[in-house]
């Protein structure tokens, strides 16, 4: 087994293990799902109209839940140190962490969202769209964390900062993907989707740079 | 290539130079200042805006200001990972609260002179939806560099979430022309601001500048007497 994959199936292992996480984004955002209509009330042309967007912004805060174990919980244990001497670079490594993130939690995340769009009435074109851009926007929110992740993983409160400097950063996916849902409603082509897209590519491919980068300057000090 | 800057990067020759300069720069800063006030009152009442134009004066200034300081910010986090001169980690540290704060002036002063033109404290319009998320990236900034106790490490790590941040920049930039919504587009450099408010503008954007200028300088000073302070209570 090459390093990438034995990274790659050690970090799916513990995310699906006792502790991971995994099932806590779920039912984080399961909560989300479940409070937003509770709170702004039972009108399901309301909540129609806001779904794309309650629904984004809930994924993309559960998928942050679970970022403070990317490097944090491997630099506490040192075996970070033993990634950082393998045979694979940190670049390598941090594109591992980051795909077995989004396999454990956007994935996971993405396929729960039809279900949970029952909630909000929505149509099945906008069903679609939404699933579809999750699929295709929750890897730079696993991306862009990523970088969060890496810049916070030696701090003893990193997990209240990590929110604050990844958000901002998030704002593109979060308003591409609730437009793509938006236009299967309206009919209206806004092109959100090659945004989406474009912004999900970018930071997938660059993110992993960065993030080795994060994980350096820790390290060394 | 920066040779010429590395000679004042050296703290000792920084203090002296900056001692020396800041009393002129403070005054010249308080010399535009009241020129500006002094231009912009008798400026006459726009023919639309009626005296709400002077809003322009500080508001244009404050947002520019927003996204200078931060590229100042990113060109000191460059030099500070490249070549690790402790002078610009506190010259990225130090500009950070001030962007913070031209950002959060120009919000405001924004807000207030949205109510009257365009009937609301705030719209959902690029240009001000990428300033707010450029103040929320100082505010990130700013709790990453108080979180993190080793000041060289946190240095280097705020360097890169500077860097990365500088996304926003051009994003502030175009917003206008991207999503052509309700903030108005560029019209100084296009020419378009008319002669009687474009000179106290041009004289208030200085006095911004020199004033950043100086609280910078000032701030970075305080921050290098501190360590000083700190080696030698170390030391005794």
């Amino acid at each position: 087994m090459t390093p990438f994959l034995a990274l790659l199936t050690r970090d799916l292992r513990l995310s699906v293990r006792e502790g991971g996480g995994a099932v806590l984004a779920l039912g984080f955002f399961a909560l989300v799902a479940t409070l937003v209509p509770l709170g702004v009330g039972p009108d399901l042309n309301l909540l129609a109209k806001m779904g794309g967007g309650i629904l984004w912004v809930g994924a993309a805060l559960a998928a942050l839940l679970s970022l403070d174990r990317l490097f944090q919980a491997d630099y506490e244990d040192g075996s970070l140190d033993l990634i950082a001497l393998s045979p694979l670079s940190l670049e390598g490594a941090a594109f591992a962490k980051i795909a077995a993130h989004w396999l454990s939690t956007g994935l996971p995340l993405t396929l729960l969202s039809p279900i949970l769009s029952v909630f909000f009435g929505l149509s099945g074109s906008a069903v679609i769209a939404l699933t579809m851009s999750l699929a295709i926007g929750t890897p730079a929110v696993s991306a862009v964390g990523a970088i969060g992740a890496s810049l916070t993983l030696s701090l003893r409160r990193g997990g209240l900062i990590l929110p604050l400097i990844v958000l901002p950063l998030l704002v593109p996916a979060v308003m591409f993907g609730a437009g793509m849902v938006l236009e299967a409603q309206t009919g209206l082509t806004n092109g959100a989707v090659g945004f989406l897209a474009a912004f999900s590519l970018a930071a997938s491919l660059l993110s992993p740079f960065v993030a080795a980068q994060g994980v350096r300057l820790n390290l060394a000090g | 290539m920066f040779d010429w800057l590395f000679r004042y990067a050296n703290p000792a020759r920084f203090m002296g130079l900056s001692g020396a300069l800041l009393p002129w720069l403070w005054s010249a800063a308080l010399l535009t200042l009241a020129t500006a006030l002094y231009l912009g009152f008798s400026a006459p009442p726009d023919y639309q805006q009626g005296r709400t134009v002077l809003i322009l004066f500080i508001h244009v200034p404050a947002a520019i200001m927003a996204t200078n300081v931060y590229a100042c910010m990113v060109v000191a986090s460059l030099f500070s990972l490249i070549n690790r001169h402790i002078l610009a980690d506190v010259a990225a540290r130090t500009a950070a609260p001030l962007g913070a704060i031209f950002t959060l002036l120009a919000l405001i002063t924004g807000s207030l002179w949205g109510k009257p033109m365009w009937g609301t404290w705030w719209v959902w319009d690029g240009r001000l939806t990428s300033t707010l998320v450029q103040f929320f990236l100082y505010l990130g900034y700013i709790a990453l560099w108080n979180a993190i106790e080793d000041e060289t490490r946190a240095a280097r790590i705020c360097a890169v979430l500077a860097l990365v941040g500088a996304v926003n920049i051009p994003i502030i930039k175009f917003s206008v022309d991207w999503w052509a919504t309700l903030h108005q587009g560029e019209s100084i450099m296009s020419g378009n601001l008319a002669g009687p408010f474009l000179v106290p503008f041009l004289v208030m954007m200085l006095f911004y500048m020199l004033l950043f200028v100086c609280l910078w300088l000032t701030r970075i000073r305080t921050l290098i007497l501190e360590r000083r302070l700190r080696s030698l209570m170390g030391a005794a």
